[in-house]
């Protein structure tokens, strides 16, 4: 298990280092980053004095190892729009991200699971004909459009809901909450109801096909000709089975609708990393698309490390080293 | 079922008898040829800036502006007729998506293929390569690609193919792998048949049904992406609206009441990706090997 | 004395859209206490589903159409679910072919014996552990209590069969249907599970239905042996004079391609032409086609009647040698 984490941690870093240099390639490298940063009025001594000092006169490996180095320590520079460290506005943007992701994905795991085991488990049943049905709207709805719907129904028509931003939130641990409100929660509802509906789609597919797969294996035959009633059959052996690659897809999403979350904050003005990136690829901050994109990949690998674990801890198979 | 009938009249009747596939798919041909002969259908070129008059902007639908004829629709906010812009929106989306979708079979499904056939330490790092960027989200890549290329069609599409190809490529490894492991390849590779002959007879055929499956989903992908793209400003710009642009541009007008701006582009949009995924939904399911009985 | 199980007029069929499948279509069997019946018949002939039958475990889209199946006297057919559910594996057990995949892979073997247990009996713990280690030492696995906590996985073919018998053995049900059971396993590994349930017949009384394709596997082990072809029972009765006299032309068929039978440089015999599909099944015996003694008679059904001893569904059954 030892050498299995350790191996893991090193895969992580070398990954992280791969998508640094492809990061740095794309926003850098590509397209003319003075424009960026000088007013295109400016003149050549200006504009040869600040290649000078952001270093864009060295070779790019050079350039890279700079901005690696700068990366390691933390530093992201500044925000040219919010005039303030990178890294600083980035983390007073993350709670509010992650508790729209968090509320989206455990929402649509929630829900999604029990209705596609269902559909599993009766797949001719008119009910289960009919979550399927909800699964391919799920699927088929843009999330902006299913924002935009929202908006229409639920606050310009009805009127019952916010349209948009955060409502009143709590501090705890020094970061603002809006789930530990009434208020909050008003706010949260349509954002992440609008979230999760893509990923509802998925776990409904997903628990769908692995206990259609379930229902047909040798093990269930086994077990019911043992007199096992079927709620036991599927609580007590089938959950488990699936439970496996549910996990998988559990994690990958987590970090998928945090992409994902970008539509939806836009519309919804919710104040996250998503509106944050959108606003700085519209005006070009540099340094903000770099960090995002930084960290968003870290989170990805260190969810990807936590699914591999808990993968190993769910599938006896591959505790033991068998695949 | 008639036992003589080609594999293809078979998969044919067979799709046939799910109704709502046919129903989606006569959808899609009448959408899709509708969008491609636009031009016949609609009362104006809403690309042509000079024929919009700001004083027809935003009008309800069924209002007869200056140039004489109903916008059934209404119109957006720079006067375009909303009919219009939809069939030719469409056309670009169908454009884009199918486009993207091919560009990204190719690509994809030739790495993915090559890995599988070169082995050792090409397929790892190709394969690495394509996982890697298979955990990091489509949108995302889509989204930093089109706000570095800028807007436009082609730089559009690009974004598009680099953030899909990847699906392609691991699902043509995986189904190259699986058919190389066959017994069947190793018999007919022990004859002196010419590896040519093995690979594009007998597993480039048997690699087709999980790609057209990939096909089929991605190209829906690759509309609605597109559309969000557009949606988000990074995709295609106000003088050549597609679908997300409109809707995107209707947005801010939805508060006070002008809903056709955003819903009608908006329904056309869902249509036509709902249509794509039911037909591509029985696709899948006749080609699962697994489901059938 | 009442037969441990007895089967009559069975049929089962399954309704796809092509039309109705009459995988079981009219089988009668009956065994004793402490007796081993043999049911042989290829792929498709029907014995599994028959099994499946016995068990009430057909599902959608088949069913049983008619028949009896009584155990203990007690009618199975007809019986509602939960009914059904609780005579499963209490008093009539199953095992299948790929002890691989029968025991399931996540879970220990000791929860899922404490599962069987408990499907049907409100116990302690303790008492499941006992019960559990009991039966695995009645199977003959050498470390109970290592075998309790292994995964499926960590333990060996033989030894994944020996548990699923064991978890079969648990409730000391009064029949147990085995489907190929040991097709999966090595040759040696075969024989001891043969000699084990053999063992296991005798001590405990349990009436055993043997399901399987091969004739070698069920003449060293099985009573009575029935053959099956698509979907009923040609030639029914002791093993022994089954084997030695086969009256049905289609068990002599088998007989006669068993290898083990022929000359080394000998051409194996074969039945020519292959098992008909069980749709849209022409009227008369099923095996004509591929009969070398079938005339016009053969166009209609033969009943079942005693030739020489057994039980033979043919019009010009073989003479006795």
């Amino acid at each position: 298990m030892l050498g299995f984490l350790i191996q893991r941690l090193l895969q992580a870093v070398a990954v992280m280092v791969v998508i640094s240099v492809l990061v740095f390639v794309g926003v850098f490298a590509i397209g003319n980053p003075i424009d960026v940063l000088i007013a295109p009025d400016a003149t050549q001594d200006i504009r040869l004095d600040t290649i000078r000092r952001y270093g864009f006169d060295q070779p790019l490996w050079k350039q890279y190892l700079n901005f690696a180095a700068s990366l390691v320590q933390g530093d992201f520079g500044r925000s040219f729009v919010f005039n303030m460290p990178v890294l600083q506005l980035i983390l007073s943007r993350l709670p509010a991200t992650l508790e729209l992701t968090l509320v989206a994905v455990i929402g649509a795991t929630i829900i999604g699971v029990p209705l596609g085991m269902y559909a599993g488990y009766r797949p001719n049943a008119v009910s289960s004909r009919a979550i399927m049905g909800l699964s391919v709207l799920g699927f088929s709805l843009p999330t902006f459009w299913i924002g935009i719907l929202f908006i229409m129904g639920f606050a310009v028509e009805l009127g019952w809901l916010p349209a948009g931003g955060r409502g009143d939130t709590v501090e705890v641990w020094g970061i603002q909450w809006s789930v530990l409100t009434l208020n909050g929660w008003s706010h949260l509802v349509l954002p992440a109801l609008t979230l999760s509906l893509f990923r509802m789609a998925l776990m409904i597919r997903m628990a769908r096909a692995g206990m259609r797969e379930a229902m047909l294996s040798d093990y269930v035959r086994f077990a019911r000709a043992q007199g096992i009633s079927d709620s036991k059959v599927i609580f007590g052996h089938v959950l488990k089975n699936i439970s496996i690659p549910l996990v998988t897809v559990f994690g990958l999403e987590l970090a998928a609708t945090m992409a994902f979350a970008v539509v939806t904050e836009t519309i919804f003005s919710w104040p996250g990393l998503g509106k944050l990136i959108i606003d700085s690829i519209q005006s070009l901050d540099r340094p903000v698309m770099v960090a995002y994109l930084m960290l968003v990949a870290f989170l990805f690998i260190m969810i990807n490390f936590s699914v591999d674990i808990a993968y190993a801890a769910l599938d006896p198979r591959v505790r033991s080293g068998r695949t | 079922m008639r036992r003589d009938a080609s594999p293809f009249l078979r998969f044919w009747i067979e799709f046939a008898e799910n109704r709502l596939a046919l129903l989606a798919l006569g959808v899609v041909i009448l959408v899709v040829g509708a969008a491609l002969m636009a031009p016949l259908f609609t009362p104006q070129d809403p690309y042509d800036i000079g024929k919009l008059v700001l004083g027809d902007a935003r009008r309800p639908p069924g209002h007869v502006g200056s140039g004489g004829y109903v916008h059934l629709l209404g119109t957006d906010a720079q006067g375009r007729d909303l009919w219009s812009a939809i069939l030719y929106g469409l056309r670009i989306s169908i454009q884009i998506g199918i486009t993207a979708g091919a560009v990204a079979f190719i690509v994809g499904g030739s790495l993915g293929a090559i890995a599988a056939f070169a082995g050792g330490r090409t397929e790892a790092l190709i394969m690495r390569f394509i996982d890697l960027q298979l955990s990091f989200p489509a949108i995302l890549l889509a989204l930093v690609i089109s706000a570095i290329l800028g807007q436009g069609k082609w730089q559009l599409t690009v974004a598009l193919v680099a953030s899909q190809y990847a699906y392609f490529a691991r699902t043509a490894h995986g189904a190259a792998v699986a058919e190389r492991a066959k017994e069947y390849i190793e018999a007919a590779l022990s004859t002196p048949l010419s590896s040519r002959v093995v690979v594009f007879r007998h597993i480039l055929p048997n690699c087709m049904p999980p790609l057209i499956v990939v096909a089929t989903v991605q190209i829906a992908n690759a509309i609605s992406l597109e559309a969000t793209l557009s949606f988000l400003g990074l995709g295609l710009p106000v003088t050549h609206p597609s679908l997300g642009t409109l809707i995107a541009n209707g947005f801010q007008y939805m508060m006070s009441g002008r809903y056709w701006i955003s819903i009608y582009p908006g329904i056309a949009l869902i249509v036509l990706i709902l249509a794509v995924n039911l037909v591509s939904d029985q696709i899948r399911d006749q080609l699962n090997p697994r489901l059938q009985r | 004395m009442t037969a441990a199980l007895e089967v009559r007029g069975l049929k089962t069929h399954f309704f796809t859209r092509s039309g109705a499948v009459k995988a079981v279509d009219g089988v009668d069997l009956s065994i004793e206490r402490g007796r081993v019946l043999g049911l042989v018949g290829e792929s498709g002939s029907g014995k599994s589903v028959t099994g499946l039958s016995i068990l009430g475990l057909i599902d959608h889209p088949g069913r049983i159409v008619e028949g009896s199946v009584r155990l203990d006297g007690q009618e199975l057919v007809g019986l509602d679910r939960d009914a059904s559910r609780r005579v499963r594996g209490r008093r009539i057990a199953m095992i299948f072919q790929d002890p691989m995949m029968t025991l399931n892979p996540v879970l220990r073997v000791g929860t899922q014996m404490s599962m069987a247990l408990r499907a049907h009996e409100t116990v302690s713990n303790a008492v499941v552990r006992e019960r559990s280690l009991k039966a695995l030492g009645k199977v003959g696995l050498p470390a109970p209590e290592q075998c309790l906590a292994a995964y499926p996985h960590q333990l060996s073919g033989g030894m994944r069969q020996r548990v699923a018998i064991a978890i079969a053995l648990l409730h000391s049900p009064s029949v147990i249907v085995a489907d190929e059971p040991t097709t999966a396993l090595d040759v040696s590994i075969q024989a001891q599970i043969l000699q084990e349930m053999q063992r296991l017949g005798a001590e405990t009384g349990v009436a055993l239905v043997w399901i399987t394709h091969d004739l070698a596997v069920v003449s060293s082990l099985a009573h009575d042996i029935a053959v099956m072809y698509a979907g009923r029972i040609v030639e029914y009765g002791p093993t022994a004079d089954v084997l030695a006299q086969p009256r049905h032309p289609y068990t002599r068929g088998l007989l006669d391609s068993v290898p083990g039978e022929a000359e080394p440089g000998e051409k194996l015999a074969q039945i020519p032409g292959s098992i008909p599909a069980l749709i849209d099944l022409p009227p008369g015996c099923a095996f004509r086609a591929r009969c070398s003694r079938a005339t016009g008679a053969c166009e209609t059904m033969p009943e079942i009647a005693d030739i020489g001893g057994r039980l033979a569904r043919c019009f010009h059954p073989l003479e006795a040698a």
